[in-house]
């Protein structure tokens, strides 16, 4: 569905990796890995549609995502940033109902349709009670499941996340990936997302995208492509390799 | 009632309290019976006269411009995302000032010289707009920056006049300078771009909420950043241009009402746009007739009223509130 052909991935003065090219389609869940300013942000922001690229194509359900206006895109491609920039002086219900931006139908305020949908999400990230609280007043990991509320708001087809576990204590961070993973596989959305663990990457992702320091990509199912030598390489420093019943973990040694 | 709606009734009824104050006050008793006698049956007499060629037009031209400037002060908050923003921060009134004084100067009559005013305030929004639009990136930083520093340019050449000027000019131009409404036309024009303004400006409310978390969200989010920033630019800076044509540089409204809207809890621009105009409609309507009666038949200029009734009126509400802060 989220499709990506010959991308460049650049800074300002430096190319991170060319030739970027993989297709997310509905129900995976990729795991995009990499060393620090590897250019797994500058991705997430080319596949969003925010930032030009210098060379490539991202094309969504078949149509170069440039082609579409702005609230078409919000209304199929939902971005999970790593940091926003600025404070928000409303409630943390507000905050979330600026989700529905581009789904709103009336001119003043948002229909029930949005609150209704503000409220679910808020209760899928465990924040209902906060609903009326200022944004401003939440800590770190409530303000990350904010913006996570708010992106279900959006309710869009495919998810970027970029990384979404930041902020988040343990339990919050498996209940984030299980939300995201039950939207993969039974509401058939499309999510890639951005993580800096080892750990979780073999356990909760279908597929994997390996940014290598110089711009080497490799990329396909995540059973193949997380190996202990694979990883060794991407991160530079020796792993273990733990395997708990079905599942395999990643960690340094 | 949610406290927008109970803001939004007490600001109306303050707006309506203070043009009716507006209309009782001044030199030429008139009951407040007869005013409202002259408003709800218009006679033709002295006291018709009074209160519908002299109060009425001022005060309405008091009203339109704190709304105009409350408007713009907000909307550029907005845009460039800087709580110190205000309506001249782009350099709108200096270079309108420059224009004016330069006109005053010249011996020029009132027709002439709002129309250099209103030339220098053009001058100065197309050289911020050209110049933060030369590279082909809109970049919001340089639009502040280039605003800042042209303003600064205006106003060392607005010194420089005022320094040279004849003596007997210099008085005319200080009451120009700190804004005043002794001199100001007709309101329709500026009561036309109030109205359309904030028709403008309440359509793309919702896109100013979202352009407050950043651009890179915004754009996430659905809206098309750029076309809105550049109607905010033109809204805020044709607001101004209309504020500026009617008192001058009134100072202290268009920074300090988006403010104490948001320090009485709203924060959504869907009713910070419209709470702030009527704020600041009401505010400048009864610095405006403390202006021309405290001192009367002395007329101090507003922008001096605006400041002395809103400094403590702002720092009480920030004291009340610093917990919410």
């Amino acid at each position: 569905m989220l499709r990506c052909d010959g991308l460049t991935l650049a800074v300002p003065g430096r190319v991170l990796a060319r030739e970027v090219g993989f297709e997310a389609r509905r129900g995976e869940i990729w795991a995009v890995l990499g060393a620090n300013g590897s250019g797994k942000t500058t991705l997430v922001h080319a596949l969003a549609g925010l930032a030009p690229v210098p060379a490539g194509t991202v094309a969504l359900d078949g149509a170069p995502l440039g082609e579409r206006t702005n609230a078409a895109r919000a209304g199929l491609v939902g971005v999970l940033l790593q940091q926003e920039d600025a404070e928000f002086w409303g409630s943390v219900l507000e905050y979330v109902l600026l989700g529905r931006f581009s789904r709103a139908r009336t001119w003043f305020g948002w229909g029930r349709e949005d609150e209704g949908a503000a409220q679910a999400a808020l209760e899928a990230v465990g924040l209902a009670e906060l609903a009326r609280r200022g944004y401003r007043t939440l800590s770190g990991g409530e303000r990350q499941r904010a913006r996570i509320a708010q992106l279900l708001a959006q309710d869009p087809q495919a998810f970027l996340l970029d990384e979404p576990l930041q902020h988040l204590d343990l339990r919050h961070q498996v209940a984030v990936l299980r939300l995201f993973g039950a939207l993969a596989r039974e509401r058939d959305r499309a999510v890639v997302m951005v993580l800096h663990d080892a750990l979780w990457p073999a356990r909760f992702c279908s597929h994997a995208l390996l940014l290598h320091d110089g711009g080497r990509v490799e990329c396909g199912r995540a059973a193949e492509i997380l190996s202990r030598g694979r990883l060794e390489r991407l991160y530079g420093c020796p792993l273990q390799e733990i395997e708990a019943g079905s599942a395999r973990f990643f960690a340094p040694l | 009632m949610s406290r927008p709606v109970a803001l939004l009734a007490l600001f109306s009824f303050a707006a309506a309290a203070g043009l009716f104050i507006a209309l009782v006050s001044g030199p030429f008793p008139i009951s407040a019976l007869l005013v409202l006698d002259s408003v709800l049956d218009p006679t033709p007499g002295l006291v018709h006269d009074v209160i519908w060629q002299l109060r009425a037009p001022r005060a309405l031209a008091a009203f339109a411009c704190g709304g105009l400037l409350a408007l713009a002060g907000a909307l550029l908050q907005a845009l460039l995302r800087n709580a110190l923003a205000d309506p001249y921060i782009l350099g709108v009134s200096s270079g309108a000032a420059l224009g004016a004084l330069l006109a005053l100067v010249a011996g020029a009559g009132a027709v002439l010289m709002n129309a250099a005013a209103f030339a220098g305030a053009a001058l100065a929004i197309a050289i911020v707009f050209g110049l933060s639009f030369r590279s082909g990136e809109w970049d919001v930083y340089r639009l502040l920056l280039t605003g800042v520093v042209l303003a600064a340019g205006f106003s060392a050449l607005v010194s420089l006049t005022l320094v040279t000027a004849p003596h007997v000019q210099v008085k005319g131009m200080l009451f120009w300078l700190m804004g005043d409404l002794s001199y100001a036309g007709s309101p329709l024009s500026a009561w036309t771009v109030l109205i359309v303004a904030v028709a403008v400006a309440v359509a793309g409310a919702a896109g100013l909420d979202l352009l407050a978390l950043g651009e890179v969200k915004a754009r996430s989010l659905g809206l098309a950043v750029k076309p809105l920033q550049i109607a905010v630019f033109v809204t805020a800076a044709v607001a101004t241009v209309a504020a500026v044509m009617l008192a001058g540089s009134v100072g202290f409204v268009g920074l300090m009402v988006p403010h104490a809207v948001r320090l009485m809890g709203v924060a959504s621009y869907r009713w910070l746009l419209p709470l702030s105009v009527l704020l600041g409609g009401a505010f400048l309507t009864l610095a405006d007739t403390a202006a021309r009666t405290l001192a009367a038949p002395q007329q101090l200029p507003v922008g001096v009223l605006t400041a002395i009734i809103g400094v403590p009126v702002m720092l009480a509400l920030l004291g009340r509130t610093r917990a919410a802060l």
